[in-house]
């Protein structure tokens, strides 16, 4: 099997509960997929499965070709997870959060060469937040919080985006930057994976679409025509599962 | 009442406290950054009620109380990092289990030591910066150093970690290993402020003077520095205090530190509308907008 990703007769359970079952999907280059279902359909877990983040139950996945237990080249994927409340822990400016998503890149105890630093520079001026790079992250409203991500996910130069839930809650102007991040990334020759509620001002730039439901692949193909007040271009979905659960005392798990 | 400061540096006994003393406000919050940061602000505490199996260990067996301590501190850090990467909910408890087995096995172990004193568990408890000794001063100086060399040396690395641990993860950072060294870090820096500010009031020194730092600071690494500079001065301060006012040095450190952060709570937004004039002044449009019913 060649291409970015792919998924092999994949299954995922949670404490004996299957979530996912015999999922097979494989990923081509340039290829932007966008993984529609409804919340707990299981579209997050399928690409946090993909990441190594969630066991896999049974099957295989293969990244760049390489089974993922074996693959190391993790500077070739930008990871953008669900935004997590800033508002407290340690403060950290926007060039500091994108600059731990040159690490990968830059390798292990390595110092940053100016090279590294303009990388910084210049995917901070891509997602528009050039003049707020030396703020506080928890003070930029949500939408400039998820470019921050978007920025930490493009520094290490990337082949493969996955974005998990990228322009949920965000604010136009927020999806309007990210939507021409995006494009360039992919005329830059990049492969998205983004899993999403609804598409809104995305829906140009993808070029399939996998609807996952109740565990299963329940479609793959052309990207499905929004219906009802989903449709209307003004409706902002806003998500009844708060996306900052409260952290424990040994921090958020 | 109180003597010059001047007289009180003249002795070799209070120049040896003095440096001990700013040993641990210089380490103890290089190191507490990362713990605040990953909100386990209170894994400090615990470590050093372990901390104390090893001092009841190291008087029973009549070997250093400083060597078995970091030993046992430790073992208690990898078994606390261990449970904390499971995740399991279990592990609140385990935990709880292993910080009262901690304090409880220091108390009885000392109890059963030859020459045994109260003073002595005082001592370890609460700090006895006067006690130092030109061979301690030497352990801590090496000790602290070390803990410097990794939380200054590593600082993007740990800090990804400590901020986005998943993000991490997928980046192909080295996580395990750095949660590892990040544990045994904090060992040793309960450890090394055991002399000074004692086991029971070392996470004071690790979190207060971070808290203080960030109530001024925009990022990690300004927070960093602040919040060492906050260290250092509640430990001098306090230093001389405790001595002026005869009472003990860990807990009047402990004490400064938190005047310090209560006077910047109050101060923090005078000082944030002259340095920070950006934050309000540009008008954000709503970013949530919900449908009319």
């Amino acid at each position: 099997m060649t291409g970015v990703l792919g998924i092999e007769h994949g299954a995922v359970a949670y404490g004996g509960r299957p979530v996912l079952r015999d999922l097979n999907l494989t990923v081509q280059t340039g290829e932007v997929v966008a993984i529609l279902g409804a919340n707990g359909s299981g579209k997050s877990t399928m690409i946090r499965a993909a990441l190594g983040l969630v066991p896999l139950a049974a099957g295989s996945i293969q990244l760049f070709g390489v089974p993922q237990r074996r693959f190391r080249q993790w500077h070739r994927i930008g990871y953008v997870p669900q935004r997590v409340g800033a508002g407290s822990g340690v403060p950290a400016t926007v060039r500091e959060v994108v600059s731990a998503g040159r690490l990968a890149t830059r390798g292990f105890l390595r110092p940053a060469s100016s090279a590294d630093k303009q990388a910084v520079s210049s995917v901070i001026e891509l997602v528009g937040l050039g003049e707020r790079a030396r703020e506080p992250v928890s003070t930029l409203s949500g939408g400039q919080q998820q470019r921050t991500l978007i920025a930490r996910a493009l520094a290490g130069e990337p082949d493969l985006l996955v974005l998990d839930e990228p322009t949920a809650g965000v604010d136009a102007a927020s999806q309007e930057a990210f939507a021409r991040a995006l494009e360039r990334f992919v005329a830059g020759g990049g492969t998205v994976i983004l899993v999403a509620h609804e598409l809104g001002p995305l829906q140009p730039v993808v070029t399939r679409a996998v609807v996952v439901q109740d565990g299963v692949i329940a479609h793959d193909g052309p990207v499905p025509q929004p219906a009802g007040h989903h449709a209307h271009p003004e409706h902002d979905h806003v998500h009844p599962h708060a996306p900052d659960e409260e952290p424990g005392l040994w921090g958020t798990q | 009442m109180g003597y010059p400061v001047i007289d009180y540096l003249s002795s070799p006994i209070m120049q040896r406290a003095l440096l001990g003393v700013i040993i641990t406000g210089l380490v103890a919050p290089s190191l507490g950054i990362y713990l605040v940061q990953r909100r386990m602000s209170l894994i400090g505490d615990g470590i050093g009620h372990i901390a104390l199996t090893g001092v009841g260990l190291g008087l029973l067996t009549g070997g250093q109380p400083v060597l078995t301590a970091v030993i046992v501190a430790i073992a208690g850090a990898v078994a606390v990092e261990l449970v904390r990467s499971r995740g399991r909910t279990s592990g609140d408890i385990a935990l709880a289990i292993m910080f009262y087995g901690g304090i409880s096995g220091g108390v009885f172990l000392v109890g059963l030591a030859p020459g045994r004193s109260n003073s002595n568990l005082m001592a370890y408890l609460f700090g006895s910066p006067l006690t130092t000794t030109a061979e301690d001063l030497i352990v801590m100086a090496v000790l602290g150093g070390a803990v410097l060399a990794v939380t200054l040396g590593l600082r993007p690395w740990l800090f990804a970690v400590c901020q986005d641990e998943e993000y991490a993860k997928v980046s192909g950072l080295p996580v395990r290993l750095l949660n590892i060294l990040l544990a045994i870090m904090t060992a040793v820096t309960v450890t090394v402020a055991m002399r000074a500010v004692g086991l029971l009031l070392v996470s004071a020194l690790m979190v207060v003077p971070v808290a203080a730092a960030q109530l001024l600071s925009r990022g990690f690494a300004g927070t960093m520095a602040l919040s060492v500079a906050a260290g250092v001065f509640s430990a001098v301060a306090g230093f001389f205090a405790s001595l002026q006012l005869d009472t003990g040095t860990g807990a009047t450190v402990v004490l400064t530190a938190i005047a310090l952060f209560v006077l910047l709570v109050l101060l923090s937004p005078v000082l944030r509308r002259r340095w920070k004039p950006m934050a309000t002044e540009n008008g954000e449009q709503p970013e949530w907008v919900l449908e009319s019913q």
